[in-house]
Order: structure tokens, then C-alpha cells, then sequence
């Protein structure tokens, strides 16, 4: 700022006079705090202002005395307004402790809010999810039924073996797509630390291949499995074998095992 | 702090000793003011001692934030003299009214002989311009705003500002302030 031009605009005696707005007063007040030469110039316009305005006074006796009475009155009279005050302090603390209690329960109510936004949104995620395994069942139970009601499909029951007379299991062999589909529903949970293998045989002479472990059986809901089956296979098995599944099929523990019976043309 | 402000502070801590300080500053003043605009002496007297009664009971609301003590003090004293002038009791004894001017008062007033001061206000106000003497017994003694003199007088803004600077300037030489 020019404090130069800032003096010659005037502005320092409209700011004497009044005649500002609130808002130029406050800059004007800024201006002052920081140049010292601003309020040397105000307060020299103040006096003269002062002066002038002293000599348009006609010649009458003013003292202070009138108004110190005046002064002293009003403050008696406070001080008997102030007998009453521990009842505005109860007010005042009343009006305290309602916005306190307000206060805190807007608060409470604000997190209960989120709380329940929180617990609507895990829910609608929960939701979202079983609608999705919903539709994806139903997609699968929708395949399934068209696996069952093709032609073409070859449908190998696997009946309980000695360890497990009541297991049973049933395949269904889809040679176009070189896929089997396992349904081992009537298959007992395997205990901690063994998986089911599943394997194909021929028969004479007697040669098994492994078509892989079931490691998701426990999780799988509907127990039916999609397993790839590009083998010329005459029967199919089930063994119980350590985790990670065996190269050969422990005939001991063979739970379920099925021929193939050859489809009329 | 210089020692007008420490007054102010102390006035607002309802210093009665302070503000009796403050009120032999600003006395006169305001009552020159408050006589230009209802042109009574007796009148003015009485508002006067008002306007130091009012201000003493209102003291919380100046801060400095917002202008000058004086010119919060004038704008006090001067919207009570309005006040008055619109009243039927002023309407009442406006028919012996005969100054318009506060020049008028200033050149009849019995009370100018004596300081250097009033020496000076009397050549300063045989010098001045009508030009000079509309804007500042607008802008001081009538609390009008820098727009609503600008009105008045029919003359753009920015003259206003600079027209009262420089009539401000010249008062300022005769008074030596």
C-alpha cells in the first residue's frame, strides 16, 4: 500500500467523520495497525475535528457531576438486580445442561445412525451374496438338469464297497466334452487329513487313473462335481487317500466303485 | 497502548474516574455537534448529558474494531439530535430558528475569544467556501454516509472524499493539529 496515496484519498477523514461502512472501517482499522503514520494522520484530523465542533458549543456550563449521579444511579440499580441472580444462573445453567443433554444426544443419535448404516450395508452386501450363490446355483442346478436329460450322457451308478457298504455315489459321463459330473452326495465326510481321489479304470488289465482329489467336498454345498475325463474308461472309483491324493488307488479304502455300461447306439 | 486507548479499556470496565477523563475530551464536541443540529442551548445541554448516559450504559458494544471512540461517541450524540428533530416538541419551536449553518453558530458564538484555538476557527470559518462548509456540516455535524452527501450535493463520490480532505487540511493548518 502507498500510505502516501492511501492519506491524500480521504479516506482517513470520512473514517473520522463516520461516514464509512462497517466493512471499510474494519480495513481502515487494519491499516492503522500496521502504519503507524495512518493513526498519526487520524489523530491529527481528530483534533481539529474536535476543536471545530468544541466551538459550535454555545457558552453553557457542562460538568460531570449531572451524569456521574446519573452513572452511580444505574449502578445502584444493578446492584439490586443482582439479588435476583441466582436465578438467572439457573436458567443459565439449565439452558447449559439442555445443550449439553441435546448436544451429547445428537451425538448418540449421529452414531447410531452410522452404527445402523453400517450393520444396512454388511447386510445388503450378505444379501447381494446369497442372491449371487442363489443364481449361480441355479444356474448349475438348470445345468445339471440338462446334463441329466441328455442323451448322450452316460449315467454310472458307484455303489459302497466293503469299508463303506452304505456309501453311493453316481457319475455322469459327458464324452463330447470329455467331462464327468460326480455326484457324491451319498458320500460320508471325509476325516482330517484325507480327501476323496476319484480315478478311472480299465479293466482288463486292471488300470486305474487318477482323475484328481475332491479337496473342496466339505465346502461344496450340493456335492456335485465337474471333473475333466478324456479316458476311454470302463469304471469308475473312489478311494479315501492321504491329503494330496496317492498315484495308486488304496484298494483298501475304495469306497465306491461303478462300471461303465456300454450305451446302445 | 497509548493513554487514550488505556482510558477507553478502562471506561469499559465501567471506570468512572476514566471515563470523567474522557468526557472533558469530548464534551464540548459533542455538545457543539448536538446544538448544530437542534439549535437550542438548553436542548442541547440536556441531550448532551443523555448521550453520556447512553454511551456510559452501552460502553460493551464499541470496540475499536469498528472506528474511532470519538466517532463512536458522535454518531451516538448525533442520531439523538435527529431523534429530537423529529419530535413535535422540536416541531413546536422550529419558528425561532434563524441559524442553519453550523458556520452561523461558529461566527455568533460568544465562546470563541479567548484560546489560540477559537482564533484560528474564526479564521478558518471567515475563509471558508461554501463548498467546504456544506461538506463538513454534512459529513460531521449531520453523520451523513460519503453516498448520501454525494446526493445532497449533487456531486460524484469521489469529489466528496477529496473536497473534505482538503477543506480537513486547511482547518487542520489554522488550528495547528
Amino acid at each position: 500500500m502507498n500510505i502516501q496515496n492511501y492519506i491524500e484519498s480521504g479516506i482517513l477523514e470520512l473514517y473520522v467523520a463516520g461516514s464509512l461502512s462497517e466493512k471499510e472501517n474494519e480495513e481502515v482499522y487494519t491499516a492503522i495497525q500496521e502504519n503507524p503514520a495512518l493513526l498519526k494522520e487520524v489523530l491529527s484530523i481528530e483534533s481539529a475535528i474536535v476543536k471545530l465542533t468544541a466551538a459550535a458549543k454555545k457558552d453553557l456550563k457542562y460538568s460531570f457531576s449531572t451524569i456521574e449521579k446519573e452513572i452511580n444511579n444505574n449502578n445502584k440499580e444493578t446492584k439490586v438486580i443482582s439479588i435476583a441472580k441466582p436465578k438467572t444462573n439457573w436458567l443459565q445453567y439449565s439452558g447449559w445442561a439442555a445443550t449439553i443433554l441435546i448436544g451429547s444426544t445428537l451425538i448418540w443419535s449421529l452414531s447410531q445412525n452410522n452404527k445402523l448404516k453400517e450393520q444396512v450395508a454388511s447386510e445388503k452386501q450378505q444379501l447381494e451374496q446369497q442372491i449371487e450363490n442363489a443364481s449361480n446355483n441355479l444356474a448349475e442346478a438348470e445345468k445339471l438338469i440338462t446334463v441329466f436329460r441328455d442323451k448322450d450322457i452316460i449315467s454310472v451308478p458307484l455303489a459302497g464297497q466293503a469299508v463303506s457298504p452304505n456309501s453311493y455315489a453316481k457319475v455322469y459321463w459327458d464324452k463330447k466334452t470329455k467331462s464327468i459330473y460326480l455326484d457324491a452326495k451319498g458320500l460320508p465326510e471325509p476325516p482330517k487329513g484325507k480327501v476323496y481321489q476319484v480315478w478311472s479304470l480299465k479293466m482288463s488289465p486292471l488300470t486305474p487313473t487318477s482323475l484328481g482329489t475332491i479337496d473342496t467336498f466339505t465346502a461344496d454345498a450340493n456335492k456335485i462335481f465337474t471333473i475333466d475325463n478324456a479316458n476311454e474308461s470302463e469304471a469308475f472309483g473312489i478311494t479315501l487317500e492321504n491329503e494330496g491324493g496317492s498315484i495308486s488307488p488304496t484298494l483298501e479304502q475304495l469306497y465306491t466303485l461303478g462300471a461303465v455300461v456300454a450305451s446302445t447306439p | 497502548m497509548d493513554k487514550l486507548e488505556q482510558l477507553i479499556l478502562q471506561f469499559q470496565q465501567k471506570d468512572v474516574k476514566a471515563y470523567e477523563k474522557l468526557y472533558n475530551m469530548y464534551c464540548n464536541s459533542i455538545s457543539g455537534v448536538v446544538n448544530t443540529i437542534v439549535k437550542n442551548d438548553d436542548v442541547a445541554q440536556e441531550i448532551t448529558q443523555d448521550v453520556f448516559i447512553k454511551a456510559w450504559n452501552k460502553s460493551d458494544s464499541y470496540s475499536s474494531k469498528k472506528g474511532r471512540f470519538f466517532t463512536w461517541i458522535l454518531n451516538i450524540a448525533r442520531n439523538a439530535a435527529i431523534d429530537y428533530t423529529r419530535s413535535k416538541k422540536f416541531k413546536q419551536s422550529k419558528q425561532n430558528l434563524n441559524s442553519d449553518f453550523f458556520v452561523d453558530i461558529l461566527e455568533t458564538s460568544d465562546n470563541l475569544d479567548n484560546s489560540t484555538d477559537a482564533i484560528g476557527i474564526k479564521e478558518f470559518v471567515k475563509k471558508l467556501g461554501d463548498k467546504c462548509k456544506s461538506v463538513i456540516e454534512l459529513l460531521f455535524f449531520k453523520g451523513y454516509t460519503q453516498k448520501e452527501a454525494s446526493e445532497e450535493l449533487d456531486i460524484p463520490l469521489g469529489t466528496i472524499k477529496t473536497r473534505n480532505r482538503n477543506c480537513i487540511a486547511e482547518l487542520r493548518t489554522m488550528v495547528g493539529a
